[in-house]
């Protein structure tokens, strides 16, 4: 039962990288729901997560869980400072202007981060010692067990402010119409800037468990904001449980594809089935199709 | 002077200071920054009609740079076929994929069809990576012969400016006849508004698809004179970044203008020549550059200069009488 071992393996495997994936997709359905923006630098909030928990750590000597704790900071600060000054100033963007922009934030705060952390590739610690379990016929890391516990639980906390907080309940309004949201004094702008911060936080949280896995350094976040944003698209932008589903499926094809066909093409396979998505079915895999307004 | 006399005199004048140029610049080096000025200029084009005049972006540009280069190469060096026959087996090869993956990528819009275009572009990249039996892999591919016209080898940097610059000023005409004709005046209706210029009879679905496979076929030929000049081709020269930097060049440059492509293409590639000490932070710099444009100066350079001038011009005018 050779083949069939070595699938629980890639299950493992992609099911672990598809949890990274869905935490990054949701950050990029939280900022479209409210603002209508692709935040095409959400990969690099992810960059950002590792690198500097790679700074608190080995610069400034701390424990790792407060590296961690300071670096997730860290980044949903940038986030929100980028939110300020680049999106919050401008009048009436156009959709074209909005990716430009965020197309050339991503490229400066990578630029920055390559000029200030350097260009090496780094490793960070596991969070708990790296002596694989076996499960069945699969081994697992207890990296991959942090990372689906902390995607669970991150989830689930997202899920709870959305649906029984004031903030989250007026966030979801914005979502649904703005104008009306402001209407009844809900005041919008302040929400954009917390669809910023919680998806920075999210970003950059993926971007930490990961890191121990995949080592990371200033230009990881391209490759991980673009699977984040497939795995959005595959569910439908929605934020809920579907865009969850779309990571997990994604990690599963990506990692399956690899070990089975080619893992030169490994990176191809998750943009073929972005293309497809987009081409078949651009509402999203478990979503209705809408009608458009003019 | 009529508005058609007053282009085709500003067109002729371009035409007479790209011909007279080697005289001022005739050292190697600078002639071929020249070079990339005019295989910069012949992309920015190209991604301007598509992006300026029809409101339609792409992310995947140096994709169809890439596969233009890598027909040609591919076809000459290993296969030992005529380049001129190469060049035009890229264009066709290249404009007939992109008219087809053209219907379903243009029916997106906006942020999806950003994603879209930039998963194509990463795809075709990839291949240039991973077929490494074809493409040599990421240490490239070697050995593509010069162009040359009955026994004239277009060999040195002066020779080469002329083939470029030749293409690029052809290229840079027939798109100022097209932008100023009946099909121009239906992309920009279409940047304003595709349901409007639908309403007015204007079949959007189908222009769309045919600027994108002439966006596409033009860089193509850009990717071939690339191949045949530098001789060696590698996959790191077709990556998003790259695609970017066009992107970057035509925002610079201004949307929706013509000179505009030449003036952000010559600008983004004499400007890292110069700043040298910048190297690998030149990428900083068009981060930097693209955010302050599209926030500051959406016109670009060619539309921003002037308006910046006349508002300048307006102040001091106010200032001297004070009556008025």
């Amino acid at each position: 039962m050779e083949l069939s071992d070595q699938i629980a393996q890639y299950l493992v495997s992609g099911l672990s990288t598809g949890a990274i994936y869905a935490l990054i997709g949701i950050g990029f359905a939280i900022i479209y729901n409210s603002t209508e923006i692709i935040n095409f630098a959400q990969g690099e909030l992810v960059m950002l997560g590792g690198m500097f928990t790679l700074f608190f750590l080995n610069t400034l000597h701390l424990p790792l869980p407060l590296a961690i704790l300071l670096a997730v900071a860290a980044s949903t600060a940038s986030g929100v400072l980028f939110e300020r000054l680049t999106i919050s100033p401008l009048k009436s963007p156009t959709p074209l202007a909005l990716i430009i922009i965020t197309i050339g934030g991503s490229i400066l705060i990578r630029g920055l981060t390559m000029l200030i952390g350097g260009k090496d590739t780094h490793a960070l610690p596991s969070f708990s010692g790296s002596e694989p379990l076996l499960i069945g016929t699969a081994t697992i890391l207890p990296q991959h067990l942090w990372i689906f516990a902390l995607t669970a639980l991150a989830i689930t906390l997202n899920k709870l402010f959305f649906q029984y907080t004031i903030t989250g309940k007026a966030m979801r309004a914005c979502a649904a119409n703005r104008r009306a949201a402001g209407l009844v004094g809900i005041d919008v702008k302040k929400m954009v800037l917390f669809s910023f911060a919680i998806s920075s936080a999210l970003g950059s949280l993926a971007g930490i468990i990961v890191a121990p896995l995949t080592m990371t350094s200033y230009d990881v976040g391209i490759m991980l904001g673009l699977k984040g944003f497939c795995a959005a698209i595959i569910g439908g932008l929605s934020g809920g449980i579907s865009t969850v589903l779309g990571g997990l499926l994604l990690g599963v094809l990506e990692s399956l594809g690899a070990g089975l066909i080619s893992s030169g093409y490994k990176d191809a396979i998750a943009f073929i089935i972005l293309l497809l998505i987009l081409f078949i079915r651009p509402q999203g895999l478990f979503g209705k199709a809408q009608t458009e307004r003019v | 002077m009529s508005f058609l006399n007053r282009e085709i005199v500003k067109f002729i004048a371009l035409v007479v200071i790209i011909l007279l140029m080697p005289i001022l610049v005739h050292e190697g080096y600078l002639l071929n920054v020249m070079v990339f000025v005019g295989i910069h200029t012949m992309l920015a084009l190209a991604l301007n009609l598509l992006l300026g005049y029809a409101g339609q972006i792409s992310l995947g540009q140096a994709g169809f740079f890439g596969l233009g280069a890598y027909i040609s190469g591919i076809l000459t060096a290993t296969h030992g076929i005529n380049p001129w026959l190469a060049m035009l087996t890229a264009a066709v090869v290249v404009t007939l994929v992109a008219f087809m993956v053209g219907f379903p990528i243009l029916k997106l819009k906006g942020h999806y069809l950003a994603m879209a275009t930039l998963g194509l572009g990463i795809i075709i990249y990839i291949v240039f990576n991973e077929a490494i039996d074809q493409t040599g892999g990421p240490s490239g591919l070697s050995g593509i012969p010069n162009l040359s016209i009955a026994g004239f080898i277009f060999d040195s940097d002066l020779k080469n400016y002329y083939l470029i610059w030749g293409f690029t000023l052809l290229a840079m005409g027939l798109s100022l006849n097209l932008v100023h004709s009946r099909i121009g005046r239906a992309l920009r209706a279409i940047h304003d508004s595709e349901v409007a210029a639908r309403v007015m009879g204007v079949n959007a679905r189908l222009l769309k698809v045919q600027i994108f496979a002439l966006s596409a076929g033009l860089s193509a030929i850009a990717g071939s004179l690339y191949a045949h000049t530098m001789t060696f081709i590698a996959p790191a020269s077709f990556g998003f970044n790259f695609s970017v930097e066009l992107i970057t060049m035509v925002i610079i440059g201004g949307l929706a203008s013509i000179y505009g492509s030449l003036l952000g293409a010559a600008l983004l590639t004499v400007l890292p020549e110069i700043l040298r000490a910048f190297h690998d932070y030149d990428i900083i710099v068009y981060g930097l550059l693209l955010v302050l444009m599209t926030m500051f100066m959406p016109g670009g350079l060619v539309k921003g200069i002037p308006s910046l001038i006349a508002s300048i011009w307006a102040k001091s005018r106010k200032k001297v009488i004070p009556d008025a």
